[in-house]
């Protein structure tokens, strides 16, 4: 193999990939975060909603599960638009990333929050919480607790599918690869550059979904043992 | 500008052949791979154990498109210059062996322990052990999350268009360009992959039930 390997381009570009990982990680935690709140009211709706609306969560989680994320992306930025939505790449890609999200997580909480006896909503009942009450600190935070080994994969996931979201010229990390290699013709060294920038930040997103969940479950940080 | 047609939906469903044939195709690698993979993890042998872990790591905490562009264009540079089908099943069967073989490891260590004891006792060697006795129990176990993840492979399939494979997504894209109607087009295409794809989600549930029913 005759070919040099030349990562020179880096001394003048490396400004453009820690802005493209930026981008990446801002888009990912905004979807993470709507896509988590969309989820769970709609997995909330599931379990305990009317069969109406059951129905409705039920074709939505289908219809995203069973579809790329690049079509969906696709409908957000060019269907909208054509529609007369105008959404600039971030927003679509945000929107996008949120609507998946939030399906995958619908599916992943509505396992946790069935998984909550019966018996524990009398017995708050009977404590006298509200519905409020006992929906955050008996339904959602303890459902939360059991399946968050699941909810924490399907975060990363997104973050690495956060990647399709180059395809609609959003200047995230995979989008500035493009643009490198298409500038300095070394495809090969900045793809695996931004290889190893994913894996990184697969890394960090599981060591701050650890501490997290540390932070959010009491009975993680004082036994250590998860539920 | 030219009027969206009978002819471009016919159009569509053709491509969605390529779909189903690149989805084959990684499903076929992935499972060539990912069973050696999958035994690899669960082998007394430390070494094996870790490399198989180390590859399962580094294929799960990258995203398949840098892994397209890698096999597609990267190789390309080096003087490895691939046929975008060869680079896309490449690619697939990268990805999806990393996959299949954690499904599978997960089925295999659910294979109770008495069973690897029993066939001990019978006197099988480790090959007859797991020929006969583990992993046509795990094959049972197994079959519904792999029926899951075919989804997901065909799903995947739609990222082969970005190097230029004229599947369903890209056949969708190149629709889009003439006739201009994202809306109608990318449903249209949506709808086709949820017509490959749901059928496979309830099958996968299905199995899942009768076989947590037998128990």
């Amino acid at each position: 193999m005759s070919y040099k390997f030349d990562f020179e381009f880096l001394a003048e570009r490396w400004p453009d990939f820690v802005a493209g990982a930026w981008l990446t990680i801002q888009l990912t935690v905004a979807s993470i975060a709507l896509g988590f709140l969309l989820g769970t009211v709609c997995a909330l709706a599931r379990v305990y909603g009317g069969p109406a609306v059951r129905r409705v969560v039920g074709v939505y989680v289908e219809a995203i599960r069973n579809t790329p994320l690049l079509i969906q992306i696709f409908i957000v930025y060019f269907g909208l638009s054509s529609l007369g939505l105008k959404l600039s790449a971030e927003v679509s890609a945000i929107v996008a990333l949120t609507v998946n999200m939030g399906a995958y997580t619908t599916e992943i909480m509505r396992a946790g929050i069935q998984s909550i006896q019966r018996t524990q909503l009398e017995a708050a009942d009977c404590l006298g919480l509200t519905k409020l009450q006992t929906i955050l600190h008996v339904v959602l935070l303890p459902a939360m607790e059991r399946v968050y080994p699941a909810l924490s994969s399907q975060f990363v996931l997104l973050m690495l599918a956060s990647s399709i979201t180059s395809q609609i010229s959003a200047e995230e990390l995979t989008a500035t690869a493009n643009l490198v290699q298409s500038d300095t013709y070394r495809s090969f060294e900045v793809y695996v550059i931004v290889a190893v920038v994913y894996l990184a930040l697969s890394a960090l997103y599981r060591f701050a979904l650890w501490a997290i969940g540390l932070v959010l479950f009491e009975r993680r940080r004082k036994l250590g043992t998860p539920l | 500008m030219i009027q969206l047609s009978a002819n471009h939906i016919l159009y569509l469903v053709e491509a969605a052949r390529w779909t189903v044939l690149l989805s084959l195709i990684a499903f076929a690698g992935g499972a060539m791979v990912g069973l050696p993979l999958a035994l690899m993890r669960v082998s007394r042998s430390a070494l094996l154990r870790g490399l198989a872990s180390v590859y399962i790591q580094v294929v799960q905490g990258t995203p398949l498109l840098i892994v397209l562009f890698l096999s597609y264009f990267g190789l390309g540079i080096l003087g490895y210059k691939l046929d975008p089908l060869i680079a896309a099943g490449l690619s697939f069967t990268i990805y999806a062996a990393a996959f299949l073989a954690e499904i599978w490891r997960g089925c295999i260590q659910a294979v109770p322990k008495t069973q690897w004891e029993a066939s001990d006792c019978l006197g099988l060697n480790p090959v007859q052990q797991y020929a006969y006795v583990i992993l046509p129990q795990a094959v049972r176990i197994a079959t519904p999350p792999t029926v899951g993840f075919m989804v997901q492979i065909v799903k995947n399939t739609s990222l082969a268009s970005v190097i230029g494979f004229v599947e369903l997504a890209r056949a969708g894209q190149i629709v889009n360009n003439s006739t201009f109607e994202p809306f109608a087009i990318f449903a249209i295409v949506g709808a086709i992959y949820f017509a490959i794809c749901y059928p496979l989600s309830v099958a996968s549930r299905h199995l899942e039930r009768k076989a947590n029913a037998g128990r």
